[in-house]
């Protein structure tokens, strides 16, 4: 294990929004509806004129799928009042329910949305990265879910070896609708879609905020 | 940065969005059910899971079996169900090997790692019922399988001998399409038409919902309707052209047509354009370009671009003269006027006398003009160019001339035949052999189209084979008096214009007896007589051929997991035992179980391809895998080799720009006011269609998209798939603003035929003009029999399109209004 500890890499160019990441999640955690712990975000934007009887367009769109970025600098961790939340020598975040009073400051804090208040016990969960799958040798659920092959996980500074030169390594805010990623420190490594050029240089939106 | 302004940034620059589906959920009118908790789906909710003690329950004690999601997606995914003390507790898919594309991993899309919701569902049928209520009310009382039973049979003698064979139906039904035996679709194919063949036959059928109108007019054009290169070639195409094909949510699965189209680009580094009046994910994913144009009008894109390419000496007119009949006046079949050919046509010296310029065009698809010319050009000289099309096109009231028209594209610029290429059909790959269960001869030779039963119910005795394309006999002798409904939602969901066949369904003297075979109380359940509930694919085994995939082909075999749940049976056996109270028993089951079955029809395909597995292995391993050894398939490329030894299966052996066998039909057929056929693929103006005065009241074109939520309807009573992809209508933003509705507004979309209601997804992803309402979410009308959930057939005609007397589900005027 490297000392930066764990990493998701995200290939948002391969990403179809399918979502398959979200339910294989899902059901390896028995998530409720209304919890998850990865969550898929429907970026669009652009316009239409109407030019010689026809419309041109700008329009453009893509997807980026989240989960927790086990983070380097974890904010939850900061904010929980009643030190609920742990990082451990492998740099995975967890929640211990037991301590967790349900305050919700972490979901609030947490720039990515990671913490997920569960409504039937009061309290938070969220990703664990699947360490009992790691530790069995196995990827997380939605990185060995996924039909397009965009999710990748590993040590960090593996990932960087492997992803560097293809991807942002998310250490720039560019990639909308992503956060300052100094505010955290986040593990992870994104290959940005081409389209996100576009979102940095025109008026874009998360456009399916009652999905996630 | 101080603590406070620290966490006020991070709260404006959040991209979390509070749990908004509840608010969305309690839109729905109670619709949609939450999950407090995972133990009121009977799934085991570990609470402290995210400590370190927990999450370490998933290897003790747990057996895994294989088994696939059969459903009608045109993908087949594998799954490991673990298992439990008896109980599926978590669900994964293909994990074996070393995923290196070829025999990549079958993964599963999001529908299939939800499966267990579908078996552990609440409102899965537990008994046989009879209807108590009116039909489609709802009301059933339960009663034992020796009275259902009882009941079809001495009701299959009745109506046989009070109106004999052809009065029996069964229905296009795909809920379970993969087994071998567990099969409802084709419904030829299915127990049900061994049953009936015995029983002296029934009504067939011929057509999809999903194919009608190509599967019946491309065959005109190349004789067939499937012919196409492998999609893993297009790692040899300079361009891709994909028209209205949304692989990333019509073959999703990991294992199959989406991975090979992404792996393809990255190979080929081919240039993608998708035609579609839809940014879909497809387009988002994958397109360097998005071209929208409205709904019913790629023949007059393909016009527009065709006049273009002959203008401009762009088209390939070796391969026109060589290959191709009815290009121009030189390549006519014999007996047809002058002036006919596609030449003609397109540069207005035929009947129409219209050129059809890029400014024609224009008007007619959206597209502006000058985008036409560069996209003709682009299309004509970026050779190969590998052009294809999704189903939606010929989905529509002039879907033969739409999919006849886009193959004009790679004939025009002679890209059929060869690598890289392809002919403009639906992508498709390799296949390996698989078993099939014997069903036997259809003694009755009478056949209508897929769409059209609720006419046969209505006037089966005045169809006939020129006004109806009724096949096998000049005209039916009698209407549907029995409906068999196996594992399928057409019986009301699926099927045009809701209301009126409900009203339809629900006069008992037309249709006399439906008897429904599901797993859950679906709309169409709901519209039974005898409701009898079915295993799913979880509880028995069965042996399930490949989905769609280009480079590898593969064959499962579905392990039995868990023992059948409340009194459910398999097909198989109700079918034996129907057959027994018809005497049939024995000619039926031939002395054979469902596994002694499987064997014996496994063992003949093994023989003849040694490298399967024996039966036994098989089950242990549970997916065979077959790379195609050879290079990516390239549909008729004996033909381009040499076309007088290997000529198509055309009347001329040529391809038939030109068809002298439409032509006739189109002389010969009664056909409604404004249907047209014709030699030439042509744009035909519709009703519903761009110029229909109806327009002016109902100004927007609705189509009705594949959604990753559902195939089809089914899954689409799982709570998991509404909340991560609701039911929503698309609508751009300035059909929107013109109306006043913002994104989420709960809207009332309606025309003639009837009205639903759903959310507004308020968008750029779609054009101005056009409105998309997923099909396939659940009819669910409220106290005034107005749909609360979406469903997008309240609002589709049963008028057939001209020629395959196909389903035009896509061709639709409607109005919206905030609701």
């Amino acid at each position: 294990m490297s000392e930066n500890g764990y990493a998701f890499y995200f290939d948002s160019t391969a990403c179809t929004g399918c979502k398959t990441c979200q339910i294989a999640c899902k059901d390896k955690h028995d998530l409720a509806v209304g919890v998850n712990w990865r969550r898929v975000y429907e970026v669009s934007g652009g316009d239409w004129v109407l030019d010689e009887g026809g419309y041109r367009n700008s329009v453009f769109g893509y997807y980026m799928s989240l989960a927790c970025n086990h983070c380097a600098n974890p904010i939850c961790l900061e904010v929980c009042p009643t030190k609920a939340i742990s990082k451990r020598d492998d740099g995975i975040v967890l929640i211990d329910q037991n301590a967790c009073i349900g305050c919700r400051y972490c979901e609030w804090a947490c720039p990515y949305g990671a913490p997920q208040f569960q409504d039937d016990i009061g309290r938070m969960s969220k990703c664990t990265l699947c360490y009992d799958y790691i530790d069995e040798g196995k990827s997380p659920a939605c990185v060995a879910a996924c039909p397009s092959r965009a999710l990748d996980f590993g040590p960090l500074d593996e990932m960087e070896a492997k992803y560097g030169e293809t991807s942002e390594l998310h250490r720039v805010a560019e990639i909308y609708p992503l956060p300052d990623p100094s505010l955290t420190e986040p593990s992870l490594i994104v290959k940005p879609h081409r389209n996100a050029v576009n979102a940095a240089n025109q008026p874009a939106r998360v456009a399916n905020t009652e999905e996630v | 940065m101080s603590k406070k302004n620290f966490l006020t940034e991070t709260l404006d620059r959040s991209i979390l969005n509070r749990r908004s589906f509840m608010k969305w959920s309690g839109a729905l009118g109670g619709t949609a059910v939450l999950a407090k908790g995972g133990m009121a789906w009977g799934l085991e909710t570990v609470h402290g899971q995210s400590t370190d003690v927990a999450d370490m329950a998933s290897a003790a004690g747990e057996e895994i079996f294989w088994n696939s999601c059969n459903v009608n997606c045109g993908s087949r995914c594998l799954l490991q169900l673990h298992v439990k003390d008896g109980r599926v507790v978590r669900v994964e898919t293909d994990d074996t090997g070393d995923d290196a594309y070829g025999h990549q991993q079958i993964r599963a899309c999001l529908r299939g790692r939800s499966i267990r919701k579908r078996i552990y569902h609440p409102d899965r049928l537990k008994y046989p019922m009879k209807r108590t209520g009116k039909r489609g009310s709802g009301e059933f009382e339960q009663i034992s399988w020796e009275e259902a039973y009882d009941t079809i049979a001495s009701e299959m003698q009745r109506v046989k001998a009070e109106y004999g064979n052809e009065a029996f139906y069964i229905n296009y039904a795909t809920g379970t399409l993969g087994g071998t035996i567990a099969k409802s679709w084709p419904p030829e194919s299915s127990p049900i038409a061994r049953l009936m063949n015995l029983f002296g036959g029934y009504l067939n059928h011929y057509g999809t919902y999903s194919t009608a109108q190509i599967r019946r007019a491309l065959p005109y054009t190349y004789g067939s309707a499937y012919a196409v290169n492998s999609l893993d070639d297009i790692a040899n195409s300079k361009l891709v052209v994909l028209f209205g094909s949304n692989l990333m949510s019509t073959r999703m699965s990991g294992g199959g047509l989406v991975y090979d189209l992404q792996e393809g680009i990255r190979r080929g580094g081919a240039k993608v354009i998708v035609i579609d009046p839809r940014h879909s994910d497809t387009a988002a994913n994958v397109a360097d370009e998005w071209i929208a144009n409205r709904p019913g009008t790629d023949a007059a894109l393909v016009a527009g671009m065709a006049y273009v390419m002959i203008t401009e000496d762009m088209v390939d007119q070796p391969f026109l003269d060589k290959y191709c009949v009815g290009y121009d006046e030189e390549h006519m079949p014999e007996g047809i006027p002058a002036n006919n050919s596609y030449k003609s046509y397109i540069l207005g010296q035929g009947e129409d006398q219209t050129p059809k310029t890029p400014e024609w065009a224009a008007r007619i698809t959206g597209v502006p003009a000058a985008t036409i010319v560069r996209l003709a050009r682009e299309i004509a000289q970026s050779k190969p160019a590998h052009i294809t099309m999704g189903w939606g096109s010929q989905r529509q009231a002039n879907g033969e001339q739409n999919c006849r028209a886009i193959p004009m594209l790679a004939i025009l610029t002679g890209n059929v035949g060869i690598h890289g290429g392809n002919t403009g059909a639906h992508p498709g790959g390799y296949s390996i052999p698989s078993a099939t269960f014997p069903t036997l001869e259809n003694p009755v030779k009478a056949s209508i189209s897929v769409f059209m039963w609720t006419d046969a119910i209505e006037r089966g005795a005045e169809m006939t084979a020129l006004a109806d394309g009724v096949q096998g006999k000049d005209k039916l002798d009698v209407p549907i008096k029995f409906f068999w409904n196996y594992a399928g939602n057409t019986l009301i969901n699926q099927h045009s214009d809701v209301n009126r066949t409900k009203a339809l369904l629900e006069d008992e003297s037309k249709c006399e007896m439906t008897v429904v075979i599901d797993n859950y109380m679906t709309p169409s359940a709901k519209f039974a007589d005898i409701l009898l509930p079915d295993l799913t694919n979880w509880e028995q085994d069965d042996l399930v051929p490949s989905g769609n995939s280009a480079r590898q082909s593969y064959y499962i075999f579905a392990s039995k997991a868990i023992e059948p749940m409340f009194e459910c049976r398999s097909v198989y056996e109700m079918c034996s035992e129907i057959a027994r109270r018809l005497d049939l028993y024995d000619e039926f089951t031939e002395g054979r179980t469902q596994e002694e079955w499987l064997r014996h029809i496994y063992e003949p395909v093994r023989e003849s391809n040694p490298d399967y597995p024996d039966f036994d292995s098989f089950r242990e391993m549970g997916i065979y895998k077959k790379e195609n050894p050879g290079e990516p398939i390239v549909a008729f490329q004996s033909f381009r080799e040499d076309p007088e030894a290997n000529p198509l299966a055309t009347e001329t052996g040529k391809i038939e720009i030109f068809s002298k066998a439409l032509y006739e039909i189109g002389h010969t057929w009664e056909l409604p006011e404004g249907d047209v056929i014709t030699g030439l693929p042509i744009y035909a103006p519709t009703w519903d269609g761009l110029d229909d005065p109806l327009k002016e009241t109902y100004p927007l074109q609705m189509i009705g998209h594949h959604y990753k939520q559902r195939t089809h309807s089914t899954y689409g009573n799982i709570d998991w798939l509404q909340e991560v992809a609701p039911q929503t209508v698309w609508i751009n933003s300035i059909d929107a603003a013109e109306r006043g509705i913002e994104h989420g507004d709960r809207v009332r979309v309606f025309n003639d035929r009837g009205a639903t209601v759903l959310p507004a997804k308020v968008t750029s992803r779609i054009m101005p003009g056009v409105i998309d309402v997923p099909q396939g979410s659940w009819y669910q009308p409220d106290a005034d029999g107005v749909d609360q959930n979406g469903c997008v057939n309240v609002l589709t005609s049963w008028r057939p399109s001209p020629l395959a007397k196909g389903n035009p589900q896509h061709t639709n005027l409607v109005q919206v209004e905030k609701a």
